[in-house]
């Protein structure tokens, strides 16, 4: 019973959050918007025993990504009210809720309906148990994955030196010729 | 000791990579030492496997190492691998030793040339790759090494490219050989599909091919081999390939590079048919005739030597067709030695007189250049054949297995004596021109020795062509080392069947010839009994006029239908492609508004795409 | 009423749906790349379902691995926001067409 409450407030946040990050008009309301969603999911995964992702998603996601996403909105000074109406592409709407009511059918079926195991393969890591999810995450991790493990140290040093390199103010003019 | 084998043609391929690298910056002379080193490591190793070679016994003297496959492809599957015996050990013996030889030679040679270092990269790649040649255990690592002599002949006859004529004799060399490197190709693809193999050792075990097959692959095998040792109808890029340095000339075009015809055809003894072989003797024995015929008239001394060599070359290939192996690699070996001596000689004399080639200007040089002249004359002697010196010794069993050939022999001995006679007249001719004789160099020109560099290995090349023949004595049995050292690579080994008395009798006809060509260039060039000018008839120095029938036809009717052919190609083949090309265009133009810039356009098809292949995954599930 | 693995997944659905209209509506760069967080986070949900229901800890993995790059995308995705909005204030995703064939 405390399962289904908590599953149901959860969601409630999630939805609410999700609907309020793609129909405010202020993109400072849409960022804690999105933070509210990120929380509700992060109170799924507890109920999914996921305790390491939940911590994680709570400080990478709500710490650390919309935290950036705020500066970036306040840096660029874009925090002002925009208009929903649709500009150059008018049939982009109708798309979207063909889009939206197709593939929420589809899922639904297939969620739903469609009861067939996925792939009837075992998995690689280990079957889950309460007490040591974060130790069998862990084992994963740094045994069966410890390679892409290693790349992904590789892929956000090359994104932190990517983001530094595009985000550099330009340089107007070189400094000999400034000198001239 | 023949595990060392690879070590062999690394030496100089490193020699190669490292001038390649160092060359322009070491400069001279340090890049011709370091150059030299290599080929002398490289002729040390040799010997060593030689010396391991020797130590096993007779039938047990073959030795396969492979270092790994390079072309594996299906069924086929070539190796990279050496194959040590006593054919490719005498091959590699002699490459080595006058390949440092030159080397050393060259050092003084190209004394105060601006390309030094790049010479020596040329020659140590011409190492490696004569060494690929020879020692490669199947036909494609020796093509490759066919192949690498090729371009470096051509980047060495063009080596003063500045020059028109260095640089159109390179491409005609290259050109010509082409038409060679066909027949090795053809060859080598008749003989996989006929007997599934391209490894020397199992051609040699595999049963023969139907006669027609053996015979084809034959021929284009000679016509591989016409190509590159210069034989009628392709030899006409040789004489030209005198363009480059003179120890190019000696090394490349002389000892090495164009005995590789010889040494494919002994080879590949096994797969000759008898047919092919009449064929190959008769070729032979016409461009020994008709080379030593051109020879006669030539005013550049290096001409002399380039028309004699394609003889010499006739010489071998004769001895080919007549069975016997053996004496032509004899010869081939003996040659080395003393073409290798008189070119390097030629090219001190050249040096000494300041790049004067015309031998109507030179003369009297005895007394200026002593060690060149009297090394030059072992090399006359040798060539002429005039025993003891090498040349008699080789030339001789050539001229008895000739004698011997079962169909036409008479005729080719009759050829080849005739040949032997211009040879000595000719070479005599040249001997007498240069060093004896009034002076008639032009003012101002001093002619001096060359340095030791150059001298010493005419020394030692003087030594090895006065006793080269040391090697194969017919005299008595036990002393044809030669002979009974490559015998286990042979299908049929040759065996002489005249009586002592036939081959005495024939020696001394071979020697008196040798001594009547002589005896008539001292009467007219030493004692000037006779007039010159009507023994050079226009026609013989321009040899017979081939050459210049040659562009004819290749520069008049060949030019057009190339350039009928041209227009067809561009009209229809480069037409078929440029319509495939403006398709492309106009198909890419209808697809133009597809691409609208908008993001979320794109967007829309990406979620398209997933619609689908959701619908997909239902309809696979249910 | 008992809580499923179907109701995990159908609210993971709903998010990955959401996101994605508002990805294809919404014209502003900032919100467009929240939406991908959006969507990013309904899958990771379902993975998160999938990892309890099947006994496997590889679920729990994957979203490791996803967090880790959504880290990374988001923050070349600002970067390149930045170096845009810096060129073109106020511009939006439907100004940006300069690639248009």
């Amino acid at each position: 019973m405390v399962d289904t409450i908590v599953f149901l407030v959860a969601a409630a946040i999630c939805l609410t959050g999700a609907l309020g990050v793609i129909l405010a008009r202020n993109p400072v309301h849409s960022a804690l918007m999105l933070v509210m969603t990120l929380f509700g999911i992060a109170v799924q995964f507890v109920s999914q025993e996921a305790h390491f992702l939940a911590a994680v998603q709570v400080i990478v996601y709500a710490g650390a990504i919309v935290v950036l996403f705020l500066f970036v909105i306040m840096l660029l000074g874009v925090d002002t009210a925009q208009n929903l109406e649709i500009g150059a592409l008018p049939a982009q709407k109708w798309a979207a809720l063909c889009f939206g009511v197709g593939s929420l059918a589809l899922t639904g079926y297939i969620i739903l309906a469609v009861d067939n195991p996925v792939t009837g393969r075992p998995g690689m890591g280990g079957a889950i148990d309460e007490t040591a999810n974060v130790r069998l995450l862990a084992r994963s991790l740094f045994s069966n994955y410890v390679y892409a493990f290693e790349l992904t140290s590789l892929l956000l040093v090359i994104a932190v030196i990517g983001a530094v390199v595009l985000a550099r103010k330009p340089v107007k003019q070189l400094p000999e010729e400034a000198g001239r | 000791m023949v595990e060392l084998v690879w070590l062999i043609p690394t030496f100089p391929l490193v020699g190669f990579l490292f001038l390649l690298i160092a060359g322009s910056r070491l400069g001279e002379p340090k890049a011709g030492w370091i150059a030299t080193a290599a080929s002398t490591c490289s002729f040390i190793v040799t010997f060593v496997v030689f010396l391991g070679l020797l130590a096993k016994s007779g039938d047990d003297r073959s030795f396969e190492q492979v270092l790994f496959d390079w072309l594996p492809a299906g069924s086929l599957n070539v190796e990279a691998g050496f194959l040590v015996d006593p054919l490719s050990m005498t091959m590699a013996l002699f490459v080595t030793g006058v390949g440092t030889l030159i080397h050393l030679y060259s050092v003084g040679y190209m004394h105060g040339d601006p390309k030094f270092s790049k010479f020596f990269l040329y020659l140590n790649l011409f190492l490696f790759s004569m060494l690929m040649l020879v020692l490669g255990n199947n036909l494609v690592v020796t093509f490759l090494g066919w192949e690498g002599v090729g371009t470096c002949s051509y980047l060495l006859i063009s080596f003063w490219h500045q020059r028109d004529s260095a640089a159109t004799a390179g491409k005609k060399a290259f050109v010509t050989n082409r038409v060679g490197d066909w027949g090795f190709m053809i060859a080598m693809f008749l003989l996989w599909s006929s007997i599934g193999t391209l490894t020397y050792t199992e051609i040699a075990q595999s049963s023969p091919m139907a006669t027609v097959t053996g015979t084809a692959v034959s021929l284009l095998l000679f016509v591989a081999a016409a190509g590159k040792s210069a034989q009628l109808p392709l030899y006409v890029w040789l004489p030209d390939a005198m363009e480059g340095p003179t120890p190019v000339s000696a090394m490349v075009h002389a000892a090495t590079m164009v005995t590789s015809g010889v040494y494919l055809l002994v080879r590949m003894n096994h797969v000759l048919t008898s047919d092919a072989l009449i064929v190959i003797a008769v070729v032979g024995a016409a461009t020994a005739l008709f080379a030593a015929l051109a020879a006669v008239a030539q005013q550049d001394i290096k001409k002399v030597l380039a028309y004699s060599t394609v003889s010499q070359l006739g010489f071998m290939f004769l001895a080919i067709g007549s069975g016997a192996y053996v004496a032509a690699i004899f010869h081939v070996i003996t040659h080395a030695f003393f073409k290798a001596l008189l070119f390097l000689g030629s090219g001190s004399v050249i040096h000494g007189m300041h790049d004067e080639q015309d031998m109507k200007k030179m003369g009297a040089l005895r007394s200026l250049m002593p060690i060149t002249a009297g090394t030059f004359i072992i090399g006359w002697l040798a060539i002429a054949g005039v025993p003891p010196f090498a040349g008699f010794w080789s030339k001789d069993e050539i001229l008895l297995a000739a004698w011997e050939q079962p169909n036409i022999g008479p005729i080719l001995w009759a050829v080849g004596l005739v040949t032997a006679l211009l040879t000595a007249y000719y070479m005599s001719r040249q001997v007498f021109l240069v060093f004896f004789g009034d002076k008639r160099w032009d003012e101002g020109v001093e002619p001096h020795e060359s340095p030791w560099t150059m001298t010493l290995p005419l020394c030692i090349l003087a030594v090895a062509a006065a006793l080269g023949g040391l090697i194969n004595l017919p005299v008595v049995a036990d002393w044809l080392y030669l002979e009974h050292f490559l015998e286990p690579i042979f299908s049929h080994p040759h065996q002489f069947v005249s009586s002592t008395t036939t081959k005495i009798i024939l020696a001394i006809i071979a020697v008196l010839a040798g001594l009547v060509g002589i005896g008539v260039a001292a009467a007219v060039w030493l004692v000037h009994r006779v007039k010159a000018d009507q023994l050079e008839p226009k026609i013989l120095e321009n040899a017979m006029y081939i050459d210049a029938a040659y562009s004819k036809v290749v520069g008049g009717v060949g030019h057009k239908a190339f350039e009928m052919i041209s227009n067809a190609d561009k009209k229809y083949v480069d037409g078929a492609i440029n319509q495939i090309g403006k398709t492309t265009i106009r198909l890419g133009a209808m697809m133009r508004p597809l691409q609208s810039g908008y993001m979320r356009n794109y967007a829309i098809g990406i979620t398209i795409g997933g619609l689908v292949l959701l619908i997909w995954i239902i309809a696979g599930a249910s | 009423m008992i809580v499923t693995t179907s109701w995990y997944l159908v609210l993971g659905a709903l998010l990955f749906i959401i996101g994605g209209v508002g990805l294809l509506v919404r014209r502003n760069p900032l919100i467009m790349l929240m939406c991908v967080e959006l969507m990013l986070n309904g899958v990771n949900l379902s993975f998160v379902a999938f990892s309890k229901a099947l006994g496997d800890i590889g679920g729990q993995t994957v979203v490791f691995f996803v967090l880790v790059v959504a880290a990374a995308e988001v923050v070349v995705g600002l970067g390149l926001i930045v170096a845009i909005l810096r060129r073109a204030p106020g511009s939006t995703a439907d100004d940006l067409s300069v690639l248009k064939g």
